[in-house]
């Protein structure tokens, strides 16, 4: 199961399903993160946490362990050859 | 009288828009019972006159926070006549999902469609007059920092109150659509459970299992009727949907927000890359990041100190320039000396210059220090670089207990090391959402270097350590950090306890930051500090000067401790090798030597060193009777200066502060700290500037003297055989961790909601520091 702390920089991902309950679940939903919803991961922190990702054209912060919680799948990266 | 109430996303402009609509009429209060803070004006809505109130900064209406509580309690119970939200038109998706859930409260709304030139530079179009339509109700495009569209914002919202529009009701998804009805049914017309709510918010609240309202309908009469079709809802929404009922109706809002918002968008071809990125690529990079945060850190501190201190950039009447630091000085030096000429009295002169000008005329000269400070901090936070800080700090600062965000809280309160004050710093604990690393934030931020222990650290370094001043500062910055990241420690593990607060924080665009709106921020800290400066410190310098002077030995006991050693004076004869030597004042002055105490010891100390030099010139011309003359003198004035030193410490061992400083000093000497110490301590407590002005007072209770506080306490102490480096130094440490001042307690109380964590804080920081300077000094006696 691959989550979006699996995720590498520069990677992007859809959003299968988040995991858990309470305060956290509600937080994420609150700022958009949702099934089907495409997620880019942008960077990882100099110290390697929090994790910055792109979610509908804003920036968000989130740790590592927050994003343990969230199942993400890869997508078929569109390629752009201009050769 | 009309009353408007403005809700939106954090970083949506909100803050500016209201500015703009509210000017300079603004006030800050509190919601009764919590400790969220709301901002109120007066706004001018096209003639009528109104109340405006700026609810927090939310990305929703649950039950999670106390600011989203707050919100939605303002809106349905204080029923404002239309709720301005602030639509960041850049963000458009996630902004509606707010938005939703506003409509969902059937109030009149109007949406500020704000940031319009964002959505521009990104390439994004939005065609308002489409979402009015969709939505049911005013939509103004507005750029709000610029002030465009503000006129037509207000002309909307007295249109909307008039024609009292209200909002389409929003169609959610299918599932709900199958769902809601029956359960809005079964709560129809039950007034204790909805309150004020409209029917079809409580039933959507319910399925989402909103803890606010489900423990309401624990206590209702119908509880078992509803819970019943309550789970009859979840089940079929679980059916279809397959998710729990929570993130179904998250999903169902955001169909609608995304919906609503993919019709009235329109990409253009050419979306240009956002600067944002470009810039994020350099200050979130790993190697590139910390060194630029580094770099920013220094460039702040050189600033502020040159701009403050060094450049003398404001313009004299004489045609000299000075610094604002240097134009303080001299306000205050002439308005000592012009005390001196027009006030006569010698106490009420003495109360006035030493008491209040040299009291609060000290710290007043660090505010233009602190002024820059906190100019450049909010010139950072506008920017958005602040939440960059935090992106990287935050893995080593969770270590602690704290997390990223504390680092604006910390910096405030003088983290940087050149100033700052924890008044405001805890304050800004507000953008932590995450209550239990709030707390902790605010248990530690008072640990800082502030600008109230800068005049100590200045004195006593200046003192004790002149050749390593900028390494003595170096180390107690490093100190300062290092406890308050341990007692973080302490804190998160042993008090504070419990899971780890989610952390899930947005990095805004960058943008440049608005004249008006950082002077504004500056000016609120600013203040802050100057109010602490001109009220508490001056009443506790005069308080500590009356605890130390009162009660005073009367005449009486004064002439019988000099008499013995005046009988001197009648043994010894008037010699005429004095005449050369002595002027006929200084001769008069030396025979009254003995009865009159108002002398000031320096001057029975130059009076000495004149004999003295008397005696070694005329060495070869005296007689052996002459010389016994001139050494009898020089005993006596030695003697009575003994004396009234002796008489001086009596005096305060004997007055109220000196008696409560006595009674601590069984404790207080294993940190080598003696009676005065203790009583600037004491008075320390209400505000730390006061350990300086207490000290100076203690050591030298003679008036008239000629030189300002910390030069001569600084003398004096180099001069006391029982001060040295490491004395100092542990009344360094003292003073940098023992309990926080007044004000700051006061703050804590504040934001804190209850009185038991100031009172934590004093007894802990105290405890901590005590500690800490007893083991320091019992060690270093070692050596």
């Amino acid at each position: 199961m691959k989550t979006l702390a699996d995720a590498v920089a520069g990677e992007t991902v859809k959003i299968v399903r988040i995991s858990g309950f309470s305060a956290i679940k509600q937080r994420l939903l609150d700022m958009g993160i949702t099934r089907g919803m495409e997620v880019k991961v942008e960077r990882y922190a100099p110290l390697r946490d929090p994790i910055q990702i792109t979610v509908k054209g804003y920036s968000l912060a989130l740790r590592v362990s927050e994003g343990k919680m969230i199942e993400v799948e890869a997508i078929e990266k569109q390629l752009l050859h201009f050769k | 009288m009309y009353r408007i109430a403005v809700a939106g996303n954090p970083n949506s402009g909100k803050t500016c828009l209201f500015n703009y609509l509210t000017g300079s009429s603004q006030r800050v209060g509190n919601y009764a019972g919590v400790t969220v803070e709301f901002v109120a004006g007066d706004c001018n809505l096209c003639g009528e006159k109104s109340k405006m109130i700026d609810l927090p900064g939310i990305y929703s209406l649950t039950a999670y926070s106390q600011e989203e509580l707050v919100a939605r309690d303002y809106i349905v119970n204080e029923q404002p006549d239309v709720i301005i939200n602030v639509v960041d038109a850049s963000n458009l998706e996630r902004n509606l999902y707010l938005t939703a859930q506003l409509l969902e409260l059937n109030v009149p709304i109007v949406i500020a469609l704000n940031m319009m030139d964002v959505a521009e530079k990104k390439g994004v179009s939005i065609n308002a007059n489409l979402l009015a339509q969709i939505l049911g109700i005013e939509v103004v495009e507005t750029v709000a920092c610029k002030r465009l569209g503000l006129d037509k914002l207000k002309q909307a919202c007295l249109k909307t109150i008039k024609e009292k529009i209200l909002p389409k009701s929003v169609d959610y998804s299918h599932e709900l659509r199958l769902v809601l009805p029956d359960l809005e049914e079964a709560i129809n017309g039950n007034t204790a459970l909805c309150g004020r709510f409209p029917v079809r918010w409580t039933a959507i609240k319910l399925l989402e299992g909103d803890e606010i309202i489900l423990d309401r309908l624990k206590h209702n009469p119908e509880c078992e009727k509803i819970d019943h079709m309550l789970s009859l809802a979840q089940k079929k929404l679980l059916a279809h949907s397959n998710e729990d009922t929570a993130t179904a109706i998250a999903e169902a809002r955001y169909g609608f927000a995304s919906g609503a918002a993919r019709k009235v968008t329109l990409l253009s071809e050419m979306s240009r890359r956002m600067l944002t990125e470009t810039i994020d690529k350099f200050v979130c990079n790993r190697l590139l990041g910390p060194i630029i945060l580094c770099a920013v850190v220094f460039a702040l501190f050189a600033m502020v100190f040159q701009i403050s201190q060094s450049l003398t950039w404001l313009p004299l009447f004489n045609g000299k320039w000075v610094s604002p630091v240097g134009m303080m000085e001299l306000i205050f030096d002439s308005l000592s000396n012009a005390t001196g000429k027009y006030i006569s009295a010698p106490w009420l002169q003495s109360m006035i210059c030493d008491g209040v000008i040299g009291g609060v005329g000290g710290i007043m000269s660090f505010v233009p220090l602190i002024f820059f400070m906190f100019f450049f901090i909010a010139a950072l936070e506008d920017s958005g670089y602040v939440a960059r800080i935090a992106f990287i700090m935050d893995r080593i600062l969770r270590t602690f207990g704290l997390q990223g965000k504390s680092i604006l809280a910390m910096i405030v309160s003088g983290g940087l090391g050149a100033g700052g004050c924890a008044v405001p710093g805890v304050m800004a604990t507000r953008t932590l959402r995450e209550e239990k690393d709030r707390l902790v934030t605010i248990m530690v931020a008072p640990f800082m270097n502030c600008a109230a222990k800068m005049p100590v650290y200045a004195m006593l370094i200046g003192a004790f350590f002149t050749q390593a001043k900028g390494s003595m500062m170096f180390l107690l910055w490093l100190m300062s950090w290092g406890f308050a990241l341990g007692s973080a420690w302490l804190l998160r593990r042993f008090v504070i306890r419990g899971e780890q607060t989610p952390f899930v924080m947005e990095l805004p665009v960058y943008h440049l930051p608005t004249l008006q709106g950082v002077l504004m921020d500056t000016w609120n800290r600013t203040y802050l500090f100057i109010k602490k400066a001109t009220t508490i410190i001056l009443a506790v310098n005069l308080i500590m000067w009356a605890l130390m002077y009162y009660p005073r030995f009367d005449s009486a006991h004064i002439k019988e401790t000099m008499s013995k050693n005046s009988q001197q004076l009648e043994k010894v004869a008037k010699n005429s090798i004095f005449a050369p030597v002595l002027t006929g004042d200084e001769r008069e002055h030396t025979e009254r030597a003995g009865s009159d105490i108002s002398d000031a010891n320096h001057q029975l100390g130059a009076l000495r060193k004149k004999l003295k030099v008397a005696l070694d010139g005329k060495a070869s011309g005296l007689t052996e009777n002459d010389r016994h003359t001139v050494v009898a003198w020089q005993n006596y004035l030695h003697e009575q200066q003994r004396l009234k030193n002796e008489l001086a410490y009596n005096q305060l061992q004997n007055s109220f502060a000196g008696k409560i400083g006595l009674a601590l000093t069984p404790l207080s000497e294993l940190a080598g700290f003696g009676l005065r110490e203790n009583i600037a301590l004491i008075g320390g407590l209400a505000a730390k500037e006061v350990v300086l002005g207490t000290m100076g007072t203690a050591y030298s209770m003679g008036r008239n003297s000629d030189n300002d506080n910390s030069e001569s306490i600084g003398q004096i102490l180099t001069e006391d055989s029982n001060w040295n480096r490491l004395r100092a130094f542990v009344l360094l440490v003292f003073v940098m961790v023992y309990a926080p001042c007044l004000m700051t307690l006061a703050a804590i109380k504040k934001e804190t909601g209850k009185w038991r964590w100031a009172v934590f804080s004093a007894t802990y920081s105290t405890a901590l520091a005590f500690v800490a300077a007893v083991v320091i000094y019992q060690i270093g006696n070692l050596f």
